[in-house]
């Protein structure tokens, strides 16, 4: 279980996150759902670890067992599809970066550079290397932007038979409603 | 025919795009000499080009042009690799930053005049040349790439961060593709101001084997179709170079820098 408590996240003067208590299940899939600006990526990079909490804090996830899915793709223009999941794939992978591309359906894309995907493909990729990361828990800044709805209910259901803990943050109401469980920020 | 295939027409342009402002030039050169009248002041492109045949038969022409280029090229090298070291190190270290950054824009400030008058003191004649060339080249490098540093994406950077990137992955995936196109720049700008700052300081500080000093000797014996001569091969061995540091430079394939 993480356990949220008082979280307060400020930049300067702008408050992301006022004084937010929640628990989340380390298992399945959880979708945190919420008005445009209400704090979701905000909560979800406390919980990753790449923001600090202005006040409160959180308990029971190990930052450095999380893998981030960034809301940009943050892909490298210099660098193929199947260079971006060997880059970050750990030496001893017990799955092999193959089966990422195939379960975010990138199979044939291999030898391709970023420019020539499409948008949708794009972030795709970029939800594969952050499973090629190989971490026990996945944080997933909405995940399936530009993916058609089909293929992003395939790669959810995908997601849940892996069997690892994620924490999505969801705008599609029917993508949060295939989710495990659903918290409203 | 294929999409690929060069029409006639698509083969002759490239020719065209060199021939003409070549013909254009040689015949404004040709008809100035013409119009001047004497050898001593402007040469007819005829007389420097039987010069530059002669001078190219000779041993001394080839050990100048060598030993130049040799210069030149060492001061290059010389002041990519300080300029890059002293990049990364006023980037990523404050105290560094305060203390080289001004002495880099001093130095980028001075004539280059000055520097070779100044380093005649303290060098020997054989170093200075490649001491100058890479004096010019360093502040070039270091301001392109400090630039460079800047601009590299602090999204990726944060994405390395979070995915475990070393630092010696972070350099090799993220700064260096990102620096690519600024370090091709600095490298071609540096290069054309070597050449020129480097045959400078040959002719203001003669060493035994130097197109400068070869154009110094030709200035005083009032050789001007001799000091043409030398001048072309500068002009000649400058272009070719910076031709092929282009086309090493350029990107090899799709998606990259």
């Amino acid at each position: 279980m993480i356990q949220v408590e008082h979280l307060t996240v400020s930049y300067g003067d702008k408050v992301a996150l006022d004084d937010v208590s929640l628990t989340i299940p380390l298992d399945g899939i959880t979708a945190l759902v919420g008005p445009s600006g209400c704090g979701k990526t905000t909560l979800l990079r406390v919980l990753g670890g790449l923001m600090a909490p202005t006040q409160g804090q959180v308990t029971g996830l190990n930052p450095e067992q999380t893998a981030f899915l960034f809301q940009e793709n943050r892909l490298l223009p210099w660098r193929t599809v199947a260079q971006h999941l060997t880059d970050v794939a750990p030496r001893h992978a017990a799955t092999p970066p193959e089966e990422w591309l195939s379960l975010v359906e990138l199979e044939g894309e291999e030898g391709a550079f970023p420019a020539a995907l499409s948008g949708g493909m794009a972030r795709r990729l970029a939800l594969g290397r952050c499973l090629a990361l190989g971490r026990e828990v996945l944080l997933l800044d909405e995940p399936f932007t530009g993916v058609d709805a089909q293929r992003a209910q395939r790669i959810l259901q995908r997601l849940k038979e892996l069997g690892k803990p994620v924490i999505l943050v969801a705008h599609e109401p029917r993508l949060a409603e295939n989710c495990h469980r659903i918290i409203q920020v | 025919m294929t999409a690929s295939t060069m029409s006639p027409k698509s083969s002759v342009k490239p020719i065209l795009r060199i021939a003409v402002p070549l013909v254009v030039w040689l015949g404004v050169w040709q008809l100035a000499s013409g119009w001047v009248g004497r050898e001593l002041l402007l040469p007819a492109p005829a007389s420097v080009a039987r010069c530059l045949v002669e001078l190219s038969g000779t041993g001394a022409f080839w050990l100048s042009a060598g030993y130049t280029l040799l210069r030149v090229i060492s001061g290059l090298v010389g002041g990519v690799v300080l300029g890059t070291a002293l990049a990364f190190l006023t980037h990523f270290c404050t105290w560094a930053d305060w203390v080289f950054s001004p002495a880099i824009r001093v130095l980028r400030a001075t004539p280059v005049v000055s520097f070779i008058l100044l380093v005649y003191l303290w060098v020997t004649r054989t170093n200075i040349p490649g001491l100058i060339a890479g004096m010019m080249v360093l502040p070039v490098v270091w301001g392109s790439l400090t630039a460079g540093l800047k601009a590299v994406d602090g999204q990726l950077l944060e994405m390395a961060r979070a995915y475990g990137f070393s630092l010696l992955k972070t350099l090799r995936l993220i700064y260096l593709p990102s620096l690519r196109p600024h370090f091709t720049a600095a490298l071609l700008n540096g290069f054309g101001l070597a050449w020129k700052s480097g045959v400078a300081a040959e002719v203001l500080c003669p060493p035994k084997w130097a197109i400068g000093s070869s154009i110094q000797q030709a200035r005083q014996a009032l050789e001007t179709p001799e000091l043409f001569a030398w001048t072309a091969v500068i002009v000649v061995l400058s272009l070719v170079l910076e031709g092929l540091l282009g086309l090493w430079l350029k990107p090899k394939k799709e998606g990259t820098v």
